[in-house]
Formats: C-alpha cells, structure tokens, sequence
C-alpha cells in the first residue's frame, strides 16, 4: 500500500497543528461556534446526539495491521471500547471528547491516518472495489488512481469550500463494487479500442432525498488529463452549484437542471480554457504511486479442495464468506461484521487487535474495509482458511452471512445520529431474531438489505435490494419500505416504495411476506430483486399488505 | 482608518487601506465600485485619471470584467460567509486566465482559516471585519508548508512538484 513521504507527513502533521489551534481558539472563545463548525466538519467532527462523533478517513478503505492497532487504542482509550465501518469504507468513533480530538489526530498521523475532510462540504474520501488487486475480472487496478485523486483532492485550495459534499468513487473492473453510478463523479478504468488505458467519467450520481443515478460525461479520458477534467467538473460545479438550498446544492442538481448534454458544454468550456495550465499527471509521477500497489509475493501454489471432510459450519463459511482470487491457491476472505451481537459494522477495540494479528499471519499485514461494513483479507492462501475459521469464529467475525439478507448495512439511526428520525439497530435486531436460519437465508439467496434513519440516506436505502427508511409520522418511528434497488454496474438503480409505512415491529411480518411472494415466483435461480425487476412490484404489493388469513 | 493584511513576495504585513469605497468617498484617487456602477460609468471612470477598482458579488460571472482586468488595479471579491466558496475560482480565473496582475482583496465576512486557502488562489490582500485581530490572522501562512496542488502565490508553501504543472 502507499507509504508516506516526507511532502505527505509534513501535510498530515501541519493538518494536527491547524486543528489542535482551532480546537483551541474555539475552546478560549476566540472562535464562534458556526466558524468552529465548518472547520472542525473539514476534520471529521460532528456534534451528535450525545458526544462528538469523529470520523476517521481510510483511502479507498486500504488499512495496515499497524493501523488497526491504532484504532484498538483510539476505541479504548478514546471512546467506549468500539468502532464503527461506514458504507464509504471509512470508521467512525462515537464518543471521544472535543478537547482530546487533536490527540486523536495526533496519533492517527504516527501511523500515515487523518480526518481530513471526512465530513464538510469539500471532496470526501475516494472509495473503490474491495477486491482490488485480487479480483479476477480486474482489467486495472484502481488504487494508484485512487491515492493520485485523493492527493490531488486534499486540502485543494479551490475546492475547499463547495456547495455540498462531493465524492469520488473508482473502479477498475467488469463488475462494479465501488457503486460508482451513485457518486458525484465516477471512474471506470477501461481500454479504449486501440488498447489504451482510459477512464469513463460519470457524473451527478448520488443518494440523498433526491435519489439520481450518474450519467457518462465522458467515454475516453487519459490518465494524463484525468486531474484536469476533475478541475473543470469541479469549477463549474463550485461556480454554479446552488448555495441557497442545502437540499438542491449537489453537482446533481446542476446536472439534472442543465441536463446532461449541456453541462458536458459547460465543462468542455471551462477545460478548455485551463487545458494550458492544469495539473497533469507525469508518467514519472504515475509510476511511482503505481510502484507501491505491486502485488505482493504469493507463493507458488495450486488451488486446493480445502472442504473435503470438514464441518458444515466450516463449509458454509468456505461458500458464503470467501470469494476466488486471481492467483493459484489463495482466496479472499470476508471478516463478517454483521454478528447478531452488535450493530452492523461495529467493532471492539480487542477485535481490532486480533484482526491486525491475524492479518500480519495470514494475509500480508493488509486489510479492507468494504461499501457493505465488512472487512476483508484479500490475499489468504487456502491451506489457511480452515485455521483462520477457527480464529475468526473465535471473536464472533465469522458469521457465515455475506451477501445473505443480514448482511445488511444500516446507519446509526436514532440512537446515536442527531439526524435521524427513526431508530435502526432495533430494526436490525428483530430481523437478526426472525431471519436466524442460515439454510432459510442461502434459500433466499443475494439480498442487499439496506437501512437509514432518514432522509439523507447514509444507509443508502435506495439501492438496496429492499430498502428501509426510517420516517417520523407526529413523533412516531415509522419506517417505508423499498424493493428492486440496486448500487453497483449497469443494473444500479433506485427501488420503489411498495405503500404506506410499517410499525417497527411489523418490519419482520413484512419482509417475510415479500420473501413469500418472491419463492413462489421466482424462476431457476433468479435474485430477489431480478424476480422484483421482471414482475414489477404489484405482486409483492399484494403480499405485503395482504391480511394475515388471506395470505396464510 | 482600515486596515489589511497585504502579501507582497515572501512579505505578509499589516498595512493602512489606500482605498475607498465610491460609497464612502466618490472624489477619491484610489476609488472601488461595484459591477453595476463599472457597467454604467465605465467610460467616465476610465477618463477620470483615477486608479480603479471594481467589487464582485459572489454570483457575479468574472467575464463581466474580464476584458478590463488590464485597466483596473484592484478587484474585491465578496465572500458572504465561511461556508462561501465561490470566491475562490473567481480568483482563479482572475489570474490564471485574465492575467489580472492587480491587488486581489477578498471582502465581506471573511476570517483567518479561510486566508490560507485564499491565498493559494491568487488573494493578496484580506480585509477582515473590524473585530478581526489581524496579528493572529498573519499566521494563517504558516498553516501549511507543503501543498499537492500547483497554486498561484509565490510565498508560504513549497510546492509538490510530484504533479507536473
């Protein structure tokens, strides 16, 4: 993985010293609230219900075992013995004390780690495939990209101050796990017909109350011009972006209100007019960042039959939590944070540490963080697989539920979010009590189960395969539910809401007569949501408001 | 007497404002107007003998100046709050693309933590609010020392020339 020079450790320290002043100043009164807030934002901390919330930015959810036991002291010492991954492969800390927050940061920058606009209306962290670099249908590696946008992107004087956020997301592969359909920009790494390595740029993607997929802005831009086409995006979107409406201030908005056509117009201009002066990458400068994404020394090995003759947990483990690697007789490997113990994407401080022990023994001291709040190890050889099982089961990391309908994703919610207008990890927790039949959850096969507490969609309710969303009805948690979404490739799109809201307590009821509906009609192995696709949601309407006795 | 923090080469100094706003003093030598003044008075102004300056709103398109950035020798650029970014590619295209070579203020509510960035896009010159201290604003130029990005002031930052400019 990337290695900080000295240009990169100077920034990241000098990053501590501005925040650990502005801490101050606001602290001594110097700093008004509001100014306070739009800087300590830049770093990641939010107020929330209860305590600061800290948000740690990991680039393109790459981390070292070394920074994992970071983030083991960070949860022990700074909050309450926990962590949690988001659905942009960062982690967050819930309960940290203001004043200690440029300690925080002060020891994430001894292990190359920041906040840095994390949070704030600026670019965020660029995210990518979690199976980057191991992944069979790879045609690039997306990570050197990844670190030349993110450097680019940080601290960029110009586009500090945006309408709203802006994220960047990058894929190199045939399928796309880095949902780059719903990010302000995406990246897809391809070869042009003349076998150059070009990007397809998309634009105006995006969740939030105006759910909206992105559209191609451009087929072919070499890598020379990628950062110069990101400045052009950026400028007519920093000058045209509206300020006056939070909720209508994304680059979607001027995309959609421009249409797509005459924003490429827009931004054709605006490049043309900098095209003699914008930064563009050197082959010098690409070969260096590329130098540090070289695979690593694999061994030369056979693929093996590693579940002849073990348990039925273990194979099921084997089947649902381990995917094919590129290279003879490694696997990658699924470290499920989606236990019936805690919340999606939790994690304890001595989970942590046996996590970056066990990566430095089993796969190259490197570590994942996924779109879906899971961990990976990308590169396990499969003689491993079945000692490193037992480990895994032995910190409760090893629920054999990836892709299954609990593997679901869901943010904070009530609990914890100042946001929110409904609670999720109660939610959660009655799906987890109904839905605790492994063999009932393979029947039903890939579900994208996907939750927020609100509007804002940090859960990204909208692209999942069913979506919940927490809504406020006179005071009341009530939640709408969607079905027929999805966040990655060509497929990506927002579901439709099936009707009124449920009670929480209906929610269990609820999905499993959806699931009712979708045994009886679907066709040779079709998903969930490919049988919603081609029936449409009449059906599944029917059945979910179906009178119990009607529908027994 | 007003105030500005003035960049000068590697020099950041706190100096006294040689100008006036048309608002303030319509006779004086050094006088800055606004947009829709300039675009109603031009040709007076520019026969005036006067040094000339003109004031940007946020939402005011720099081409409605860009064929005059040779006449004036001042632009101000508004800023109406912290979260105001519009400023910032105003002053880029400025320089970069007007090849404006005069003094560039940044006006309105402005404070020190924004003077780093401004000054990475081609500001040299702050007039901060009245209440502002601007001796603890000076030291917003030492924020950083290193920067990804090839900007557009000389002093202060050391350039990563990791990127080709």
């Amino acid at each position: 993985m990337y290695q900080y020079d000295q240009i990169d450790k100077q920034l990241v320290n000098e990053r501590v010293a501005q925040f650990r002043d502005q801490t101050q100043r606001f602290l001594n009164g110097q700093l008004s609230e509001d100014d306070f807030r739009a800087l300590r934002l830049r770093n990641g901390l939010y107020i929330q219900l209860h305590a600061p919330m800290l948000r740690v930015s990991i680039p393109y959810g790459l981390l070292s075992s070394a920074q994992l036991r970071v983030f083991a002291r960070i949860a022990r010492e700074y909050d309450k013995g926990f962590g949690h991954f988001t659905t942009r492969q960062n982690i967050q800390y819930n309960w940290p004390e203001l004043a200690k927050v440029p300690d925080i940061l002060e020891l994430l920058a001894t292990v190359e780690m920041h906040a840095i606009q994390t949070s704030g209306n600026c670019i965020r962290n660029v995210t990518s495939d979690h199976l980057a670099g191991v992944a069979k249908d790879e045609l690039e590696d997306p990570r050197p990209w990844c670190e030349l946008v993110r450097q680019w992107a940080t601290v960029h004087p110009e586009f500090a101050f945006l309408p709203r956020k802006f994220k960047i997301a990058i894929t190199g592969a045939v399928a796309d796990r880095a949902a780059v359909r719903v990010h302000d920009i995406g990246l897809i790494l391809k070869r042009n017909a003349a076998g150059v390595l070009v990007f397809e740029v998309l634009v105006g993607g995006g969740l939030g109350r105006a759910p909206m997929i992105g559209q191609t802005i451009y087929d072919f831009v070499t890598p020379p011009d990628l950062l110069g086409c990101l400045e052009a995006i950026l400028r007519v979107y920093n000058l045209e972006g509206r300020r006056d409406n939070i909720h209508k201030a994304r680059i979607k908005f001027v995309v959609k209100s421009n249409g797509i056509d005459k924003f490429r117009e827009m931004v054709d201009s605006e490049w043309a007019a900098s095209k003699h002066y914008a930064p563009s990458l050197s082959d010098a400068e690409i070969a260096r960042v590329k130098a540090f994404f070289t695979p690593p020394v694999y061994q030369s090995l056979s693929d093996v039959d590693v579940i002849a003759g073990k348990s039925n947990d273990f194979r099921r483990w084997y089947q649902q939590n381990t995917r094919p690697h590129k290279v003879p007789g490694y696997r990658a490997v699924f470290l499920s944070l989606k236990s019936v113990k805690r919340p999606p994407g939790d994690i304890t401080d001595s989970q942590l540490d046996v996590v970056a022990d066990l990566a430095d023994q089993y796969t190259f001291g490197e570590v994942r963080a996924t779109h879906d709040q899971n961990l990976i190890f990308a590169d396990v050889r499969q003689q491993d697989l079945f000692a490193l099982w037992q480990k895994l089961s032995a910190i409760d990391l090893a629920t054999a539920n990836i892709g299954t309908l609990t593997d679901m994703i869901a943010c904070p919610g009530l609990d914890l979010c100042s946001l929110a207008n409904a609670r999720t990890y109660t939610v959660v927790d009655l799906i987890n009590e109904r839905f605790n039949d492994l063999d009932y959850l393979y029947d039903l096969g890939e579900i994208q189960l996907k939750m927020s507490g609100c509007m804002n969609a940090c859960g990204h309710h909208h692209v999942g395969h069913i979506g919940i969303l927490g809504v406020d009805k006179h005071g009341e948690e009530w939640y709408q539910v969607t079905i027929g979404g999805a966040p990655n490739g060509k497929e990506a799109d927002l579901g439709e809401v099936i009707g009124r809201s449920f009670k929480q307590e209906e929610i269990p009821d609820v999905l499993e007569k959806l699931f009712r509906v979708y045994l009886e009609l679907r066709e040779g192995d079709e998903r969930f949501v490919d049988t919603v696709r081609r029936t449409g949601i009449a059906p599944f309407k029917a059945g979910a408001y179906a009178q119990a006795d009607q529908a027994a | 007497m007003r105030k500005l923090i003035k960049l000068l080469n590697q020099d950041r100094s706190i100096v006294v404002d040689a100008w006036r706003y048309a608002e303030e003093d319509a006779n004086a030598s050094s006088i800055i107007v606004t947009l829709t003044q300039w675009q109603a008075e031009r040709e007076t102004l520019l026969a005036s003998g006067k040094k000339l300056g003109v004031k940007l709103g946020p939402a005011d398109k720099v081409d409605a100046i860009a064929d005059d950035a040779s006449k004036l020798s001042l632009i101000a650029l508004e800023f109406g709050g912290i979260g105001e970014g519009r400023g910032y590619s105003q002053a880029h295209i400025l320089r970069r693309r007007c090849n404006f070579t005069g003094e560039l203020r940044a006006i309105g509510k402005i404070q020190r933590d924004q003077l780093f960035y401004m000054a990475r896009c081609g500001f040299d010159a702050f007039e901060l609010p009245e209440a502002a201290d601007l001796n603890v604003a000076l030291t917003a130029f030492d924020d950083y020392h290193v920067a990804y990005q090839p900007g557009i002031d000389k002093g202060g930052v050391q350039l990563n020339h990791r990127i080709a400019n």
